[in-house]
């Protein structure tokens, strides 16, 4: 939940990345949304260019990446598919397992251009 | 309209977004931060306060009505003379909770939320401020009543305490994973109620917890009953301890 929020903090972090490298204008994100986030991905989408109105990153195309819930067994060390609700190891049953992915909320790369007059 | 779902557009902010683009050379760099670090920076803030004050922290969570308050009366009337605690409580209305707390010799912080439903780390943090941690040794939060969004916000806390009410159903475990997976410790609560309400069973909880590749500990309570409080009081106890080491 708090997609807005979450946004809203996206557009403040692209903003202060936007000053730190002279860049006039943030051309295009990609997040790491799993579903053990507590974020939904559609909601967040829907919620990016409201909150990037009037920001260096009002027109940047926000792309999310859904990671899938993956675990590692802890008794027989297999890496294996699993669900939200459902984390034990597929390959031995066991319960004991460490998310290898799936609770990840990250902001992964971002493009921007500097600004137009800069001379190379 | 509401804050948290994207559905605030105003005419100012739709043109704006709409907004064409320029000409220009493309630069990417791997950014790789956590989307919630504002939050998590306050909450690290917040947890060396504690840490500095020797003090242990616990994020009390739960759905509404699940038994924290009524929790924290019988651990202030078995635990007060022991420890000296202090409790920082959140709703979105009201000072009930703060009341009843200040009744049963603590110092309460109130957070009226008005709207949101979780407690962030700026809402601790300013909370702190009204408390003087010098004298305490337990700082209970007792975040909104939600099984969903308190789950996502680091608050400064040691530990997570889930609690579960009989009455809820044992199945919530797997209906809210990302609360549950969050536990340190899961509290059954209301448990004088398993005679009438047969159909909920502990172990199934468990199992639904375990599920969740979660360790944590299960203890089965009543407020009513205090030998069921033993072990909750035993664990907050060695927790305790372990903060006054560090």
């Amino acid at each position: 939940m708090h997609e807005f929020s979450v946004a809203a903090a996206l557009v403040r972090q692209l903003a202060r990345l936007a000053a730190e490298r002279g860049a006039c204008a943030v051309e295009r994100v990609t997040l790491e949304v799993g579903p053990l986030s507590g974020i939904e991905p559609a909601l967040l989408a829907r919620a990016f260019p409201l909150a990037a109105a009037g920001t260096p990153a009002a027109a940047a195309a926000l792309e999310l990446r859904r990671v899938p819930v993956r675990v590692r067994c802890r008794e027989c060390g297999a890496e294996s598919a699993a669900s939200p609700d459902d984390l034990s190891c597929r390959a031995c049953g066991a319960w004991r397992t460490a998310l290898a992915s799936g609770d990840e909320l990250l902001l992964r790369t971002v493009e921007y251009r500097l600004e137009e007059d800069s001379h190379v | 309209m509401c804050d948290t779902c994207g559905c605030n557009v105003t005419p100012g902010n739709r043109e704006r977004a709409n907004a064409p683009l320029h000409e220009g050379g493309v630069t990417a760099v791997d950014a790789l931060a956590g989307l919630l670090a504002e939050n998590d920076h306050v909450a690290a803030h917040n947890r060396a306060h504690f840490d500095a004050h020797g003090v242990l922290a616990v994020n009390l969570m739960s759905a509404p009505g699940s038994g924290k308050t009524r929790l924290l009366e019988a651990t202030l009337d078995a635990l007060g003379g022991r420890f000296r605690i202090a409790v920082v409580e959140g709703d979105l209305e009201t000072e009930n909770d703060a009341e009843r707390i200040r009744a049963h010799g603590a110092p309460a912080v109130q957070i009226t939320t008005g709207t949101a439903c979780h407690l962030d780390a700026h809402l601790v943090h300013d909370a702190l401020h009204a408390l003087d941690l010098d004298g305490v040794d337990i700082v209970f939060v007792e975040n909104v009543g939600n099984l969903v969004c308190p789950a996502s916000f680091d608050l400064g806390q040691h530990r997570n305490v889930v609690l579960l009410s009989v009455p809820e159903g044992d199945d919530k475990p797997a209906k809210y994973p990302v609360m549950f997976r969050a536990a340190d410790l899961v509290l059954v609560t209301k448990c004088d109620l398993l005679a009438v309400l047969d159909e909920f069973s502990p172990e199934r909880a468990e199992a639904a917890l375990r599920r969740l590749a979660n360790p944590a500990p299960v203890m089965r309570v009543s407020a009513r009953d205090p030998e069921s409080l033993a072990p909750w009081f035993e664990w907050l106890a060695a927790e305790r301890a372990a903060v006054a080491t560090r």
